[in-house]
């Protein structure tokens, strides 16, 4: 529990007692004091201090303590997602780091406990993971550890193909009609209701309602493909108990995480603007300022080719603040098109407050980049566009032009910028193979990572698997059948085509 | 479980890394031209978990600073930290081995056994280590923990420790210096005397296949001696002593008589190296063909009577040239039937190098 020095128990009940003031709302919030190994520690298992036994920690970890032995890196901050809310400092580290570090924390924790999008999550994480890890050890010890291992190896390669919008959605109405009004087996008509048992035996009914259902939730797959492919594993895959175990328990860890991915700006933003407020209004002693100053910098410092999420996030918290108090906001601000009525734009109504409280609730990084980011933001913030130059090898920026920051932006954080996949078919040519569809945003995977991630699907599946998506223009499908992989050309895909017929010219 | 757990399973799975490329190691040389101080650097990708992801070249990024549209952007190139979420690296990781764990992935890979030094060929040293404690020293010995841990159990013995406060002072009883012990230990001698025929015969290719085995056998006689000392000597008709980067580097033509550096190999252990001090490691390579049987037997001569009675082992590794191989190794198999002491070795090629070192090596002389 909290083995906090005199000194910085005092600085944690003043912090919390102001964080309060400020209108921050936080689960309570439990610091501990820990050596920067067990720092390193607990950062390669994700914040948590127990998670099932699996190599990947141990990678973060040698970078990690490399990282800080070579004086590289350095974590100062930690903090974890749960009730009551654990964070971290660092033994040894100067007194207003500690301060700022605890300021940060209950920015990230008012973020966690408000905002809509962690509304979903498991505030006993610390639990779960602890009984994961014994789950995944227990089938260790007993199927070996290479098995377990390999077979995390290939769940893991898949982690990121879940719905992370499905926790805040109910089924679509659609799937359950149609699977619903499809399941009715046709009767035959009998005459005499005591004959009704004889000529439609129940039996027989029943069998055919399963099948139907069966028929119509595939049928229903493929009108409303899944996007949560780890989902569709666990029902469909011929896995065994203990994996069926495992690739939920990281279908679980893969969903607790997504809402700290989807609103990683927001919330660093959040926590640093609430540090930088209570440390520059309140918290700093003279003798600090320097320090103080030199730290915060290094946080919010952007390069050119890094895109840093605590720098946007605080200025555009900032940005909202200040357009919200002078009333910059609304159909008479967006029509004034007077530059010098703009620039000195001051209505006084003072909402900034309460606006930003509003939208650290509301909002998650996508939806916050594509309303709130602003042309002046961009350009006083010098953002652009980088692209490969193939001609000249190198990375060249390519436009200034704010939609094209944007676009680009919003494009990064949309589906973790990563390829959305999802399972078109689970039977597909009506021979128990596999079918996922790539949706082709104008940027093609990395081949050779599609192909051993397909492999580890296929491992998973147990039959051949296929995978639609396109290659330099051209469509395709890729499959792999456990030996061999093949890339078969496709037409181009007509309008309202169903993607089966596809394969066959 | 823990962490420790996690990371061996790691450093067992970059080490498996290196192991299976091993033989590619040894036979291309790649990372002997990277070697720095004690360390060579091996690249080893970063064991990444495949994903489907976007190929990088197409996808661009955001960024921030000065310069007009078609400007080069430096520094790392890829996606940027926010794409939120954490992208997994590009890069390749390059991790530091040391020679001597080097030396063990070799004799594992190659199943060589531990090399027992031989009897008394031990001499003592004396080594100074910090491993005490005293109440009396210099300052710059001064150990700041344990005088602050004595000045913190004395203030709460007297009561004057403020938890509120927590203020030491250390009064000159408390402190506390690092004291040295000696310790006397025995140490294991060692030389290696390499020998190679720079003859006309002899192309840059054979004296990279000799480059490259020495290295590897350097590398695990350096794991078992400390110390270890190295002596080259090239020849043709003459022998004479050169240092290491001339000794793979001297292109010589003319004849070969082989005896000219045994006799100078003796002289070196004669003068330099008392037998019952020294460990001594010759390695001969040559492409086998010697000027006349006459000096052949005078080479054996010079062996039976002479050297292998001094050294630890003698070893004889007859590189293939472009005129084929020698008559050399046939004789000193003839002349020494079976001997424990005299270890030849055909290298027909790079690849056959880790069989050589297995070869000579796996003896543990």
């Amino acid at each position: 529990m909290a083995n906090l020095t005199p000194e910085l128990e005092k600085a944690r009940i003043d912090i919390k007692k102001m964080s309060e003031g400020y209108g921050l709302d936080c689960f309570e919030v439990i610091f501990e004091l820990i050596t920067y190994d067990q720092m390193n520690q607990f950062a390669a298992y994700g914040g948590f201090p127990v998670r099932y036994p699996h190599w990947r920690w141990g990678m973060e970890y040698e970078q990690l303590s490399k990282g800080y032995e070579y004086g590289l890196s350095k974590i100062y901050e930690m903090v974890i997602n749960t009730d009551p809310c654990y964070a971290y400092l660092m033994e040894g580290n100067m007194l207003v780091d500690q301060k700022l570090v605890m300021a940060h924390v209950f920015g990230h924790c008012d973020f966690f406990k408000n905002n809509q999008w962690f509304s979903k999550t498991n505030r006993k994480m610390m639990d779960a993971m602890a009984n994961h890890a014994t789950r995944v050890q227990r089938y260790m010890d007993r199927f070996g550890v290479d098995v377990v291992e390999n077979f995390i190896d290939q769940c893991l390669s898949i982690e990121n193909l879940i719905d992370r919008y499905s926790p805040y959605t109910t089924p679509s109405p659609i799937t359950e009609e149609l699977i619903s009004s499809g399941s009715d087996p046709v009767l035959l008509r009998s005459e005499r209701s005591y004959m009704d048992k004889f000529i439609n035996p129940p039996e027989y009914v029943a069998q055919q309602r399963q099948e139907n259902a069966r028929v119509a939730e595939a049928k229903a797959q493929f009108m409303n493909p899944e996007r949560d492919v780890l989902k569709y594993l666990l029902q469909h895959a011929p896995l065994k108990p203990w994996q069926q175990d495992v690739l939920a328990i990281i279908r679980d860890e893969a969903y607790y995480v997504a809402p700290q991915a989807m609103t990683k700006i927001m919330n660093e933003g959040w926590a640093s603007y609430w540090h930088s407020t209570m440390m520059t209004q309140r918290i700093l002693t003279d003798a600090e300022v320097i320090d103080y100053a030199d730290h915060h910098s290094g946080t919010v410092a952007m390069s050119p080719t890094r895109f840093n999420p605590y720098k946007v996030g605080i200025e555009l918290f900032r940005d909202i603040e200040e357009r919200w108090n002078k009333g910059q906001f609304g159909k008479e601000w967006t029509e004034c098109d007077n530059f010098d009525e703009k620039r000195t734009w001051d209505k006084k109504v003072g909402l900034g407050r309460q606006k930003i409280f509003e939208v650290r609730r509301d909002y998650n990084d996508v939806t916050f980049i594509d309303e709130f980011l602003t042309e002046e933001f961009c350009v006083s913030n010098r953002l652009f566009v980088y692209k490969y130059n193939k001609k000249t090898q190198k990375y060249e920026i390519d436009t200034r032009d704010f939609k094209a920051i944007k676009a680009q932006l919003l494009f990064q954080l949309t589906n973790w910028g990563q390829p959305i996949i999802d399972v078109v078919d689970g039977n597909f040519e009506n021979r128990g193979e596999l079918l996922l569809r790539h949706l082709h945003e104008g940027v093609d995977m990395q081949p050779d990572y599609m192909f051993e991630t397909l492999k580890n699907v296929q491992a998973i599946w147990g039959r051949p698997v296929n995978l639609l998506t396109a290659m330099e223009g051209e469509a395709k499908l890729c499959r792999y059948d456990g030996q061999e992989f093949k890339e078969l050309p496709l037409r181009p895909l007509g309008k309202g085509e169903e993607p089966e017929e596809k394969t066959k010219t | 479980m823990g962490i420790g757990q996690d990371h061996s399973r790691f450093k067992d799975i970059v080490k498996g890394r290196i192991k299976e490329n091993f033989r590619r190691y040894i036979t291309h040389g790649e990372m002997i031209g990277k070697q720095e101080n004690e360390y060579v650097k091996i690249p080893i990708p970063h064991i990444d978990i495949p994903r489907f992801k976007y190929g990088p070249k197409q996808q661009g990024g955001m960024g921030q600073g000065t310069g007009q549209p078609g400007d080069a952007v430096d520094g790392e190139a890829g996606p940027g930290k926010g794409e939120a979420g954490d992208v997994p690296g590009e890069h390749v990781l390059e991790v530091d081995v040391s020679f001597d764990e080097l030396a063990e992935i070799m004799g594992e890979e190659l199943q060589l056994p531990k090399i027992q030094p031989k009897g008394h060929k031990s001499i003592e040293t004396i080594q100074t280590k910090y491993t005490g404690i005293s109440p009396a020293g210099p300052e710059s010995l001064r150990h700041f923990k344990k005088t602050y841990r004595e000045a913190l159990k004395r203030s709460i013995s007297v009561g004057s420790y403020d938890p509120d406060n927590p203020v030491i002072i250390p009064i000159k009883k408390d402190l506390r210096y690092k004291s040295y012990k000696t310790v006397v230990k025995p140490q294991a001698n060692a030389v290696v005397i390499y020998m190679m025929d720079v003859s006309g015969s002899m192309g840059d290719e054979q004296k990279e296949i000799v480059r490259l085995e020495s290295f590897w056998i350097n590398a695990w006689l350096k794991h078992h001696y400390k110390g270890l000392q190295t002596r080259f000597i090239i020849h043709d008709a003459g022998a004479k002593e050169v240092d290491e980067k001339t000794f793979f580097s001297t292109s010589e033509s003319g004849g070969t008589l082989i005896s000219s550096a045994y006799n100078l190999c003796k002289k070196i252990v004669d003068e330099e190296y008392p037998i019952h001090e020294w460990n001594i490691y010759p390695f001969h390579f040559s492409d086998g063909d010697n000027w006349s049987s006459e000096d052949t037997q005078y080479c054996v001569k010079l062996l039976k009577e002479d050297l292998l009675l001094k050294v630890n082992m003698f070893c004889y590794g007859q590189v293939e040239s472009k005129y084929g191989s020698g008559q050399f190794i046939k004789d000193l198999e003839e002349a020494f039937p079976e001997s424990e002491e005299l270890i030849t070795s055909r290298i027909e090629g790079r690849s056959k190098i880790p069989d050589s070192i297995k070869d000579f090596l796996s003896k543990g002389n």
